[in-house]
């Protein structure tokens, strides 16, 4: 892999310090060229192609491979199956931790979804081990395939989510519904969604040895490298993860699946590096996915249009043999100041691969049920959507009754309402057209997502030439991590950015856990943070413990780091630059290290939620039923922004998700089969450029003291949650028609 | 993948030998076949590379007033040759309205007619088919098939074409000019797809190493200029086939449809011409009514082959709707968003 080179073009000029600045990509210029080295773009010398032949049925035994046919093929080096492969060191069916999931590495012929991993070709170039998979031919006993939501006998999961209850209450919610004025009772249906990162899964593996060097996009390196030790029996230092970018993972990169584990053991069996990319359709399976859920929404109200009650229950689906559960009934905790609040869930099991978190987990499948519901509340109400919001605005966390850490939903209400022209809307439906007779139609919904820290630890250098490094393991999956870290890294230690040497993307620097619930940056950022402070002021006692030094006697607390300086606290014109300070002190380096984690106190205390208002306009031909979104506001309050322009990104993108959640995105399963119809970019659908309209992002200032050091919330998930909701409703406001299976699609809006 | 022969001809006749034998197909774009290739669907022992055939790549207008279109016109290349949108502007927009600016850059002329049908069931090996495998079975006519046939289908298959460009075409009276072993001939497009009836592996009247070289618009489909247009009902705004398009074009005196012509697409196996509907339009005033009217003869025959009922009322929707665009007059412009019920949004932003 060519060095990094983030730092050879000069960052953006700045003013003040590197955080809150909107620096462009420092890894911008490499990708643009190309030359950013994704997994799949390594070829180390003697590189096999590695291909998997995937079950074409969900459920049953393969009885049959012709294995002969695919080693006959020219170019065929082997054929690794459940009867010939390389053993690993443990079942992979157990869990030995709670983010193990069960994977398919030829441990069976049983099949339990489709496209589950059945053999892996290996082969001298990727047609032929292309070919060879294709005459593996595969025959199967089959199964009748479970399928769907009402798929078999419905049980209470122990947990959702990662260890979630599976059922909350606050106050009597049979008895505020009864005490209701209004009522609501509506029933509304997701669809199994896949994460379809634009790079696919994929591994170049190579064993030297006992030594193992992969190259695999990760969204948790040493999370990944603890599961290949202990799966190939190999010490934790034995293994090498590169992982310096990815395209895109929105949580199907986060834990270990099967097919990178498939190319390890490929690896090994042929004892030569190994390739093994998946196809779009192989992405349907077994790497996770959204799970399908049929959230039920009763809500009440009194005279005055106050909340009396909300139940919010989901039955979701996981897969036969493991256990993840969509917690989407969990949305409805934290947004409306309901006296009795009830979430529960169940579930049914079917043939399918693993559910898995897929971008805002539980949120967005919440959320898009839950803002249709208030949005259906408020106009049984007689009432704005946007003033019912109001007129129940959580103070305190409605399930909880805790504070909170921060909310500046307000203000994003405000400022986003303003932006849009909301005050304008009629609060009626289907009174809106424009000069060619399109329907108008206005609708909103809230955003949310909680603050989460994970743990991490960094560790900072300040050299003799007056630059600084800062490494850690973080993960840049597109949103900017290369850029935001390194931000936060140049202002911990004190420097310009063009001097900070900032490593991550690989796992042999510190662990930074795992990027994902949209608290890398604030974890990371923490860790930063903390070995920045531990370097200065390491840095700090060489100087103020010298009596030559400018600085003598300031003391750890009298010192300022500034542009590679120390100054007194009392008195900036006294100081001396890092060089000086290491050059006296005799020592090429100083060194320290720090970490970041969750404050259980703060916890305990509060609340911790970013928040935000989306605002969307939808036209709809009312004939012929075609939608387009044609304006969208979105206003957040994510407590610090590190750098505005990635935060307006990934708030694009979530919208975009968003708008992609109502109206496109599902995947076709067959009923009869459980197969899925649509496993390709073409078929299933997300918006195209033509979809999405200009988008209006507000960041709403919020400071935060209890979430973290740095007052981070992130942003990776919550641009998703109330912008699905917001199109939502925008079509019942354009069509007065009420659709509450998703995605909205033309048939509905034709009635 | 498979290894297969690859042979580049120098001429028609070399190429028309060379895909005589079972076993071989033309390559031209490929922005189908190699995908079919890649999936399994297609399994070619040869591939016969025609895009280097001189001659194939022009757009003649003819001494009669028709047009000639060679099979290997990009459709980029013809949506965007001024005169030809200029006079044929249903097809320029059609052919607009289809895949994307990639796509359109490579597809060439031939290739959109021949593209095969996006029936989920025909991609995937692993389902039982009809048209990919003769006699096997049609898991589509109890699978998922929201977007299947409503006209013209068979308990054998309920694939539709799903080409927007051959929609206005088949309209206007287009002609293919065919190449085979036993020298030049030609067929009206209405002939060149077949419904599926109880072969519907055979998908077009072609013969093992017919070529297509050439499609022609006679004089006549010159003179609906001013009222034509190309409407086309999907489930995102570009990059999506139809759920249901349609194709119409008048020809307008003195506040009389002289000529209607229509046809539609996403409906059939084929591009559907609907004479009935253009026979109750001749010599009347170009109303709602009597598009409403066209439109209940257009869809007389439809019927549901699985959870698409929707789509027989779409349909007739979307008739009432092209006819009414056409009568208004073909615009100055082709849209920004060709053949979008948003066409007409103002400060639409190009698909």
């Amino acid at each position: 892999m060519p060095e990094l080179n983030l730092t050879s073009a000069p960052a953006h000029l700045r003013h003040g310090s590197n955080i809150g600045q909107p620096l462009t990509r420092r890894d911008g210029v490499l990708k643009a060229k190309g030359q950013a080295t994704y997994a799949a773009d390594n070829h180390p010398p003697g590189m096999l192609f590695a291909v998997m032949a995937v079950a074409s049925i969900s459920r049953g035994r393969v009885t049959s491979l012709d294995v002969t046919a695919a080693k006959r093929h020219p170019g065929v080096i082997d054929v690794m199956t459940s009867n010939h492969k390389p053993e690993l060191a443990i079942d992979p069916e157990i869990k030995t931790n709670p983010f193990v999931f069960r994977m398919e590495v030829l441990q069976s012929n049983e099949v339990r979804y489709a496209n589950q991993p059945i053999a892996v070709v290996i082969a001298e170039t990727l047609e032929a081990a292309t070919e060879g998979a294709a005459l593996l031919a595969p025959r199967y006993e089959t199964l009748p395939a479970l399928v769907g939501l009402d798929a078999g006998e419905s049980f209470v999961p122990p947990v959702v989510g990662v260890g979630n209850p599976t059922e909350n209450h606050r106050g009597d919610v049979e008895a505020g519904l009864a005490a209701a004025d209004k009522r609501i009772d509506a029933v509304y249906e997701t669809p199994p969604q896949y994460h379809n990162a634009m790079e696919p899964h994929a591994i170049v593996a190579a064993w030297d040895g006992d030594s193992l060097q992969i190259d695999m996009p990760t969204q948790g390196l040493m999370l990944s490298l603890a599961r290949v030790a202990e799966l190939f029996g190999i010490a934790h230092d034995k293994i090498h993860i590169r992982s310096p970018f990815l395209g895109g993972g929105f949580g199907s990169k986060g834990l270990m699946a099967g097919p990178p584990v498939l190319g390890i053991m490929a690896a090994k069996l042929v004892g030569k590096p190994v390739k093994l990319v998946l196809r779009r359709e192989q992405m349907y399976g077994p790497v996770g996915h959204r799970a399908p859920t049929r959230q039920r929404l009763r809500i009440g109200t009194d005279s005055e249009g106050r909340l009396t009650a909300l139940d919010h229950h989901a039955r979701t689906v996981s897969s036969t043999f493991d256990d993840f559960y969509e917690p989407a009934a969990d949305a409805s905790h934290t947004l409306y100041a309901a006296p009795a609040i009830r979430t529960s869930h169940d579930a049914v099991r079917v043939n399918t691969g693993t559910p898995l978190f897929m971008r805002a987990p539980g949120e967005a499948t919440g959320s898009i049920a839950l803002e249709s519901a208030i949005d259906e509340m408020a106009w049984a109400c007689g009432i704005d959507p946007l003033a019912f919001r109001l007129k129940n605005y959580a103070e305190v966390e409605p399930i909880t009754g805790k504070p909170f850490s921060s909310k500046a939903l307000r203000a994003c209400y405000e400022q986003g309402a303003a932006r849009f022209g909301w005050a304008k809307r009629p609060l009626q439906p289907r009174q809106m057209r424009d000069d060619a007779g399109l329907l108008v139609g206005w609708g909103m919904g809230t955003a949310t997502f909680p603050a989460l820290m994970f743990q991490a630890e960094a560790r900072a250098v300040l050299r003799r030439d007056g630059s600084g490094a800062m490494e850690i393991g973080a993960h840049d999956m597109g949103q900017g991590a290369w850029t935001a870290l390194a931000q936060i890294a140049a202002d911990e230690l004190g420097l310009d950015i063009d001097h900070v040497d900032f490593k991550a993307g690989s796992s042999d620097l510190p662990d930074a856990g795992i990027a994902g619930g949209s608290a890398h940056t604030a974890t990371a950022g923490a860790a930063i943070h903390s070995a920045g402070a531990a370097v200065i002021a390491k840095l700090a006692d060489f100087a103020t413990s010298d009596e030559r030094s400018p600085l003598f006697g300031a003391g750890n607390a009298g010192v300022i780091a500034r542009d590679g300086r120390l100054i007194r606290r009392d008195d900036e014109s006294r100081g001396e630059s890092y060089a000086e300070i290491l050059a006296r002190a005799g020592v090429a380096e100083v060194e320290a290290r720090g970490t970041g984690a969750p404050n259980p106190a703060a916890m305990e205390e509060y609340a911790m939620h970013a928040h935000g208002a989306v605002f969307a306009e939808v036209k709809v031909d009312p004939e012929l039923g075609q939608v387009r979104v044609t304006r969208m506001v979105g206003a957040f309050a994510a407590g610090r922004i590190v750098n505005p322009r990635m935060v307006q990104s990934q708030l694009f993108g979530g919208m975009i998700w968003g708008l992609s959640f109502a109206l496109h995105e599902e995947a076709i399963t067959d009923r009869r089969t459980g197969r899925i119809m649509n496993a390709n970019l073409g078929e299933y659908h997300i918006p195209v450029n033509a979809d999405v309209p200009p988008l209006d992002v507000i960041t709403v200032e919020e400071h935060d003291p209890h979430v973290n050091a740095l007052g981070i919330k992130g942003v990776g998930e919550i641009g998703i949650t109330g912008s699905a909701g917001a199109v939502a409703n925008a079509v019942w406001h354009a069509t007065g028609v009420r659709v509450r299976r998703f995605p909205i699609r033309i048939e509905e809006l034709l009635k | 993948m498979k290894q297969f022969d690859y042979v580049r001809p120098a001429t028609v006749s070399e190429a028309v030998a060379a895909a005589a034998q079972p076993g071989a197909v033309y390559l031209a774009a490929g922005t189908n076949l190699l995908d079919l290739m890649k999936g399994g669907v297609s399994r070619p022992d040869r591939l016969v590379d025609v895009t280097h055939l001189d001659g194939l790549d022009r757009i003649e207008r003819l001494a009669d007033g028709g047009i000639r279109i060679g099979a290997l016109v990009s459709n980029a290349d013809l949506a965007h040759d001024a005169d030809f949108a200029k006079s044929y502007p249903a097809v320029a927009e059609a052919l607009l309205s289809g895949a994307s600016a990639q796509l359109r850059n490579a597809a060439s002329v031939g290739g959109n007619l021949l593209q095969r049908t996006r029936c989920a069931y025909f991609y995937d090996t692993a389902s039982r088919c009809n048209k990919r495998e003769a006699g096997s079975g049609c898991d589509a006519r109890d699978g998922e098939n929201r977007t299947h046939a409503v006209l013209g289908w068979s308990e054998n298959c309920i694939a539709t074409h799903p080409s927007d460009f051959c929609v206005p075409l088949v309209a206007l009276d287009a002609i293919v000019e065919i190449e085979g072993p036993n020298g030049r001939r030609e067929i009206a497009l209405d002939e060149l797809h077949r419904l599926p009836g109880d072969t519907p592996e055979r998908e077009s009247a072609l013969e093992p190493g017919d070529l297509i070289v050439a499609v022609r618009l006679p004089p006549a489909a010159r003179g609906f200029a001013a009222h034509a247009r190309y409407l086309k009902v999907r489930d995102r705004t570009s990059y999506a086939f139809a759920v249901v398009s349609a194709a119409a074009a008048l020809r307008i005196e003195n506040g009389k449809i002289m000529e209607a012509r229509l046809a539609l697409g996403g409906v059939a196996a084929k591009p559907w011409r609907a004479r009935a509907a253009e026979d109750v339009l001749k010599d009347v005033a170009p109303t709602v009514d009597a598009f409403q009217e066209a439109a209940s003869r257009a869809l007389a025959d439809a019927k549901p082959s699985g959870d698409n009922a929707f789509k027989i009322e779409l349909a007739r929707r979307i008739v009432v709707r092209a006819l009414s665009l056409a009568a208004a007059g073909t615009p100055a412009r082709i849209p920004a968003l060709p053949a979008s019920p948003f066409a007409s949004t103002s400060g639409a932003i190009h698909a």
